[in-house]
């Protein structure tokens, strides 16, 4: 009997579409980035002066680093011709019903509102680059959280709490793109959860990209006191276009003394997009730091979510999931640093591969002099669906000091032609009985999410699994 | 209606270039149980995978007929939804995917129906107090961590769920202990209850076949089948091993 499989493009007209906002409703900067450039979008997000002074030297940086040489080519970016900054012309709403139309057809095809009345606390959906639709539940507003957007809050109370913490866990110095980040940052979200605070409800914030050539560099910044507990979800996907799309966002999360926060991400790209984010923690004595991670979609993604455990006995786990298709390399993995007595770190990844896609685990493990009792697991399984998908993985550990267990663990693997026939003897398809097995594979991670997420995860599984039985 | 449910005739079988079947006829009617009996390396395993589809193996015959419909070019799915069903001698773990879940997803592979949560669970608990599973096995992994007993359990709770027309046996007896093997049997007795359903039970030993009423008994030695008769050849085996066949 034969078998036949084929590589097929992926139907995905379900996350693909793009509405048809016209050209003049957009303001528009020139393509290039200049002094000039910045200080107009400063201009616009009317900057304090720190923040006009920040972007004009993240520039400075920006212009004097060299691009990265290492982890997949970003050759096909060509930053030149990425506008920096695209804004629709609707401000800030309050309510859903004057947000305008298209747009909201928009958000309407990505599920926001059924989100909304499932409970979430509140939506912060960005719209190009700026907010255009927010709204914080009163009861989490009355317990004394604070959740909006990054530029109103600069001006608003936590002014000085943001200045002291905006790009000091991720300085702009960090890496090229950070200091492309704190030159054009735009849009994004403020969280300050106040000691003592259990925020009952996930809060929510949903990403989107939606005009050719733009880039998106939106802020995230949280701050969790002593002892308060949070579960923020961040959700992404982009339409399609011809012009190389660039995503430099920067997320900074503080965990305080005995606090906890949960960091739950799905991002799902079009294929033409390069994803460089990058994401930081810091957690204080007893505090502990959950990151759940979904990266599907994009063209390039290096994605490398970095904790530091900083006070004793302070905790991190992270569960991971990375689907590579047909001409995507995904870089992805995670960094610890491991800075403070009985700090504890446990990573759990899967990485699944096919019709070519690269998917690659890079792993950073720091074990400091001071950490002495610190405990850190790190295993990734990997899964390729044919023989011209590639998986690796890049595991790097510096250890310093003896009173440590640090282990690591790495599995590849195929789906296997006697699960298959198992599984189709019971009367299950083919195409059913792989995408069956890799929901299985990514199982450990879509039980992290809540269900409406761990739903929308297995769609885009089926999605991407459909159509690779011929 | 064809009398026969399953009509196989000069059935060979090659997987990596070697031959494993070298010409198996093999005649079932509705109701009937059959036995398949032979040492180790027969090819009885080959047979059962082969007439489920087992896409490892190149399979020719002159005739190979279920329900009067040709079984050539059809994928193991195709065969399972037609009523074909094979119990596992090793059944395979798969992470992610309760049992429960898989019988249910199995279920509406073969009906094209939706399956109703309360009905079904309420079945699925009564299929496993009959095997005496623990409930939790429900929602465990596919398998995984299973030991041997509880995975033939497993695949009989399938047989039961699934209610195919026809299903092979694949050494559902082998590594279990006298109790499991009681319970597996009552399990199976219970899936004859219906009539018109046909078995072919692949089996080295004799225990599972106490329980239950053998019609035809064939002898498998060095894929050809040596010897066929009735129930009294399965005594014969038990008293005189495969030796003279040899």
């Amino acid at each position: 009997m034969k078998e036949k499989t084929y590589v097929a493009d992926i139907n995905r007209n379900l996350y693909d579409f793009r509405n048809t906002e016209t050209v003049e409703d957009t303001f528009r900067l020139e393509d290039g980035l200049t002094e000039e450039i910045v200080l107009q979008i400063s201009a616009e997000k009317n900057d304090p002066d720190w923040m006009r002074e920040f972007r004009l030297q993240s520039l400075e940086t920006y212009r004097r680093m060299p691009i990265q040489d290492w982890g997949p080519s970003i050759e096909g970016l060509d930053m030149d011709h990425i506008a920096t900054y695209v804004r629709s012309k609707t401000g800030m709403r309050a309510k859903w019903s004057e947000v305008p139309q298209d747009i909201r057809d928009t958000f309407e095809r990505l599920g926001i509102p059924q989100a909304e009345r499932e409970s979430l606390a509140g939506v912060g959906a960005q719209y190009d680059s700026e907010l255009v639709y927010h709204n914080v539940k009163e009861e989490v507003a009355a317990q004394g959280v604070i959740y909006s957007d990054l530029e109103s809050a600069m001006h608003g109370p936590m002014a000085e709490m943001i200045r002291e913490h905006f790009m000091r866990l991720v300085p702009p110095s960090d890496h090229k793109f950070a200091a492309l980040h704190g030159a054009v940052w735009s849009g994004g979200s403020f969280v300050y959860v106040p000691k003592g605070v259990s925020v009952e409800i996930p809060l929510q914030s949903y990403f989107r990209l939606n005009a050719p050539g733009a880039g998106q560099f939106e802020h995230t910044l949280i701050l969790v006191d002593e002892g308060a507990d949070l579960h923020f979800i961040e959700g992404c996907s982009a339409p399609k276009y011809n012009v190389a799309n660039l995503h430099a966002g920067c997320v900074e999360l503080f965990v305080g003394k005995n606090a906890k926060l949960r960091y739950s991400t799905i991002e799902n790209w079009s294929k033409n997009m390069y994803n460089l984010n990058t994401k930081r923690a810091i957690v204080e004595e007893g505090g502990v730091m959950e990151w759940v991670s979904g990266s599907f979609g994009s063209h390039v993604s290096c994605l490398y979510p970095m904790t530091i455990l900083n006070g004793a006995g302070a905790r991190m786990e992270f569960t991971g999931i990375t689907f590579a298709g047909r001409e995507q390399d995904l870089d992805t993995g995670m960094k610890v640093v491991h800075n403070a007595e009985r700090t504890a770190s446990v990573v759990s990844t899967r990485s699944i591969s096919k019709d070519g896609g690269v998917s690659t685990f890079r792993s950073s493990v720091t074990v400091t002099p001071k950490a002495k009792g610190a405990r850190a697991s790190v295993s990734c399984e990997s899964l390729m669906l044919d023989d011209i998908s590639r998986s690796d993985t890049i595991p790097a550990m510096d250890v310093r000091t003896r009173d440590a267990d640090v282990g690591h663990e790495a599995k590849i693997g195929r789906i296997s032609d006697d699960a298959l026939f198992y599984l189709m003897a019971r009367g299950i398809s083919e195409e059913d009985a792989r995408a069956m097995i890799v929901s299985g594979f990514a199982d450990r991670v879509s039980k992290e999410l809540p269900l409406e997420y761990a739903v929308e995860m297995n769609n885009l599984i089926r999605l991407e699994m459909k159509g690779s039985i011929g | 209606m064809p009398e026969k449910l399953l009509e196989i005739q000069g059935l060979t079988a090659q997987t990596n270039g070697k031959e494993i079947l070298h010409g198996v006829n093999l005649s079932i009617g509705r109701g009937e149980i059959h036995v398949l009996m032979g040492p180790n390396g027969a090819g009885k395993s080959t047979l059962g995978n082969v007439l489920m589809g087992h896409p490892a193996y190149t399979a020719q015959a002159e005739k190979m007929l279920y329900r009067g419909e040709s079984l050539e070019g059809k994928s193991a799915d195709e065969r399972a939804r037609a009523g074909m069903f094979l119990s596992f001698q090793n059944p395979v773990e798969v992470p992610g995917i309760t049992l429960a879940s898989f019988i249910r997803s199995a279920i509406e592979a073969r009906t094209g129906k939706r399956v109703m949560p309360f009905a079904y669970r309420k079945r699925l608990l009564a299929g496993m107090r009959l095997l005496q599973m623990d409930e939790a096995y429900a929602e465990r992994d596919l398998n995984v961590g299973f030991s041997g007993g509880e995975k033939k359990k497993a695949e009989i709770l399938q047989l039961l769920m699934l209610e195919p027309e026809f299903a092979i046996l694949d050494e559902t007896d082998s590594g279990l202990d006298v109790d499991a093997v009681r319970t597996v049997s009552e399990g199976v007795r219970e899936y004859m209850k219906e009539p018109g359903r046909s078995l072919l039970i692949i089996t080295h030993s004799t225990r599972i076949l106490e329980a239950l009423h053998t019609d035809y008994t064939h002898i498998l030695v060095d894929g050809r089948i040596v010897a066929e008769g009735d129930a009294s050849l399965v005594d014969e085996i038990n008293r005189e091993g495969f030796e003279s066949y040899e």
